[in-house]
């Protein structure tokens, strides 16, 4: 019994190390397939070469990272107020009763397909924005009004956390003071919950970054640097997304070089994330 | 005095992490009698009871000095088997609680840990369980049921039921009739009564009344300390000790 | 009594903009869902779902991808939900707070932030070629369990958590091992929120689609062994819109993954609501 009991032990403490484990594979493979031609290309001119053209061997990702930077900005101009809009609703604005029922719609915003997403902005929005606003319509301006909409969900369910977490004496003493419900949410409420507001907007942002097929859909596909809103962009996602399929030898090790770039970048962010709302906790 | 003590508990002391929760309690308790472990609230009792099932191994940065026999052999020899320590020491606690199970299984828990398995067998365990703690007659037809349905009464004498599912040597009962109404308690003292026939038992009462109603012996506790102990009438009408006279006759509780 | 004035306009002014961009958020939701299924529900029929695509997809129905998805979907939840549970298993009921439940939840945490694409790479690089699984169902399913582990672990471990203490002890008084307290009291009481969380990551499954367009391949041929690739509904409708292939077929498939989709996350909500009421 005892015998048995010692090897359930060991046995499920081997299972809990897999997610580690699992993170480990993940980054030494893609490092050990992608840093060989950073080195080889040289890492200022993979990350500020402005030209990517894998026949000539020239890997500049330059004009990604900044059109991704632009469709994330673009997508948190958006995403902010509205999920900050749509957290003051569901929990100061309605009754409990008809939160119960606007929340589960939250999620499920959250579980719809990004593929969804993207088809429904290449059929609707970019004809819009080509018609209405001019270029060719697949645009960092759809990218980021459809990213906005796809981070709603994680912007709005951790900073309701934050206010949910908040001790109900602010709320009261706030009023005892002759606040009025507004100037509550304002200027009590929401700086009190800011380390987690502030956490939900980097997870947001990270979500952002990393998304690949809604932007493949509706950026189209410019591997230049993007000069306006209305210009079509490659982004680091859209980038291995498109070329994935056909690229090998060193163009295949750009890609996976591409991607060390974006795990750097979002690992980062979610650290700090998870940071922020480990401090929050206390 | 000459039948050898079911249960010795020598120089025994016991730690949470720093806070020392029993101080050098020595103590015998004989086969076939109540003794009964009062005192006001803190005072270690609980511990005392755990300390004996070893349900204290649970809890994180306990430690302990001196030792307790249980007929004879240290009961924390790291050698000694725990499973059946504890099914050889059963505990009763102070809020029913049963498993989200029906009453036949939750019964039938104990005994299936330990294998027995024959689902003939075990009807006949149920009911001899069920049985002793004078609950037969009032859930035998429903007994795949399930447990939570029960009154808070009938909730613990199936906590008893299940103990005594696994004919243990010793029973520890916590406080067994706390939040349970007067009828309830009754029942359960009566239930004590016959139990006592073949079991010895240690019991914390829910107040000094039904200890000297119950027990036969005493051992009243404070801050970890073994004040005093004794037959229940010495022990309630002429105790030693002025701490025990003042509690007894209620100038502190 | 002007001061007072202005503060209640401000507050009016607010509480209009707020109540203005949540119901245009929903509106826009609803939006979005309407268009697809307006356009791709008539195209539902039994045919649809029965038949293969023919012709690149041009034609037919949707049956292989169907199939593909369930597989792809049923490898990753056979190799995650134990690795997942295993995990919370061990974190509350074999270990403490410390460093080493630290560490692995932080590793949990880190992994539920990797976006798909790079689960993508990794496959591709792990199962697809160094390990010669090729472009498969289990190149796709086992990225896929990688992808859904943090989510079966955290709803786990909450399940496990909301499990009364007391239950623990009695099993331990009652001569029970650890194993047997876990496997018989404390699971049988999680499983609920436990297979909630699976459902979850069930419907994360179906409409992950750049791990699995670079893992599982996109054969449109039926699959005839773990080791076939296949083509998921979600990669079927990312191919058919962007090759604009067949409008009319898109919104089939895309209508087709919203209903399962949605399907599975109501009954999902619906148990946890049931679940938490069923606690209380």
């Amino acid at each position: 019994m005892q015998l048995q009991e010692k090897i359930v032990e060991k046995v499920l403490f081997l299972i809990a190390l897999s997610s580690i484990f699992i993170l480990a594979l993940i980054t030494f493979f893609i490092f050990e397939e992608g840093i060989p031609l950073i080195l080889k290309v040289g890492p200022k001119a993979f990350l500020l070469g402005q030209k990517w053209i894998p026949s000539k061997g020239l890997f500049g990702i330059f004009p990604m990272i900044v059109s991704s930077f632009w469709v994330t900005i673009g997508a948190l101009l958006l995403g902010i107020p509205l999920g900050l809009a749509c957290t003051i609703f569901l929990s100061e604005l309605i009754p409990p009763s008809v939160g119960t029922l606007f929340r589960p719609a939250i999620q499920l915003l959250a579980a719809i397909p990004s593929v969804i997403y993207g088809f429904w902005g290449l059929i609707v929005l970019v004809p819009l924005i080509r018609n209405y606003m001019g270029g060719p319509g697949l645009s960092i301006l759809a990218g980021s009004l459809v990213l906005g909409f796809m981070i709603l969900p994680t912007i709005i369910t951790i900073s309701e956390d934050a206010l949910k977490a908040l001790p109900p004496s602010y709320k009261a003493g706030a009023f005892a003071l002759g606040a009025t419900h507004w100037q509550t949410i304002w200027r009590v409420l929401i700086p009190a919950a800011r380390s987690g507001i502030v956490a939900s907007v980097i997870l947001g942002m990270g979500r952002a970054l990393g998304e690949t097929m809604a932007m493949i859909m509706i950026l189209g596909n410019a591997v230049k640097m993007p000069t306006s809103f209305l210009d079509s962009a490659r982004t680091l996602t859209t980038n291995i997304g498109i070329e994935m399929g056909y690229a090998s030898g060193g163009h295949r090790q750009a890609l996976f070089a591409t991607g060390i770039v974006l795990f750097f970048i979002i690992m980062t962010l979610n650290t700090l994330a998870i940071f922020l709302s480990k401090r929050r906790a206390h | 005095m000459s039948q050898q003590s079911k249960i010795i508990i020598k120089d025994f002391s016991f730690y949470y992490t720093s806070f020392q929760a029993l101080k050098n309690i020595n103590l015998n308790i004989q086969p076939k009698e109540i003794f009964t472990v009062f005192g006001p609230a803190r005072s270690g009792k609980t511990t005392l009871l755990k300390s004996l099932n070893r349900l204290t191994d649970l809890i994180f940065g306990t430690r302990h000095t001196g030792a307790i026999f249980l007929d004879g052999m240290d009961i924390y020899d790291p050698k000694a088997d725990l499973t059946q320590l504890r099914r050889r020491i059963g505990m009763v606690f102070d809020l029913p609680t049963p498993l989200p199970m029906s009453i036949f299984n939750n019964i039938a828990y104990g005994p299936e840990l330990s294998g027995t398995n024959r689902r003939n067998r075990m009807d006949e365990i149920v009911e001899k369980a069920l049985r002793s703690a004078v609950l037969w007659e009032e859930v035998k037809d429903r007994l795949h049921t399930s447990a939570l349905r029960l009154s808070g009464g009938q909730q613990q004498r199936l906590c008893m039921a299940r103990v005594l599912a696994l004919e243990p040597e010793v029973l520890l009962l916590d406080e067994p009739c706390s939040g349970l109404d007067p009828i309830s308690t009754a029942s359960i003292e009566e239930t004590l009564f016959q139990l006592k026939k073949d079991y010895p038992i240690i019991l914390v009462p829910h107040n000094i009344q039904q200890a000297s109603r119950v027990a036969d012996r005493a051992g009243f506790f404070l801050n970890g300390e073994l004040v005093e102990e004794g037959s229940v009438y010495q022990i309630f009408t002429k105790p030693k000790d002025k701490r025990t006279e003042d509690y007894v006759t209620g100038r502190f509780g | 009594m002007i001061i007072n004035r202005t503060r209640y306009l401000t507050q009016g002014i607010a509480k209009i903009l707020i109540w203005t961009a949540a119901l245009s958020t929903i509106a826009v939701m609803i939006l979005i869902l309407f268009q697809i299924l307006k356009e791709g529900l008539p195209v539902l029929h039994l045919s649809f779902f029965l038949e293969s695509p023919k012709e690149m997809g041009r034609e037919g129905g949707i049956f292989s991808t169907i199939v593909g998805t369930g597989a792809l979907t049923l490898v990753a939840i056979v190799v995650g939900a134990p690795l997942g549970v295993g995990t919370a298993i061990f974190l509350r009921e074999y270990t403490r707070e410390g460093k080493v439940s630290r560490m692995i939840r932080f590793g949990t945490d880190c992994l539920a932030g990797v976006p798909s694409i790079i689960f993508g790479l990794f496959g591709f690089v792990f199962f697809v070629i160094r390990l010669n699984m090729g472009w498969s169902i289990l190149s796709g399913g086992l990225t896929l369990a990688a992808m859904i582990l943090p989510t079966v672990i955290s709803t786990a471990e909450e399940s496990i958590k909301a499990i009364p203490h007391s239950y623990r002890e009695v099993s331990y008084s009652l001569g029970g091992t650890k194993w047997q307290t876990v496997t018989r009291v404390v699971l049988p009481s999680a499983l609920p929120g436990i297979f909630t969380g699976i459902l979850l990551s069930v419907g994360r499954s179906i409409g992950e689609t750049a791990a699995v367009i670079l893992t599982a391949g996109s054969s449109l041929v039926m699959p005839t062994s773990l080791f076939s690739p296949i083509r998921t509904m979600s990669v079927h409708f990312y191919i058919l819109a962007r090759e604009g292939i067949s409008m009319k077929m898109a919104y089939g498939t895309g209508a087709a993954l919203i209903l399962f989709v949605l399907i599975i996350n109501m009954i999902a909500q619906w148990l946890i609501s049931r679940y938490i009421r069923h606690r209380t």
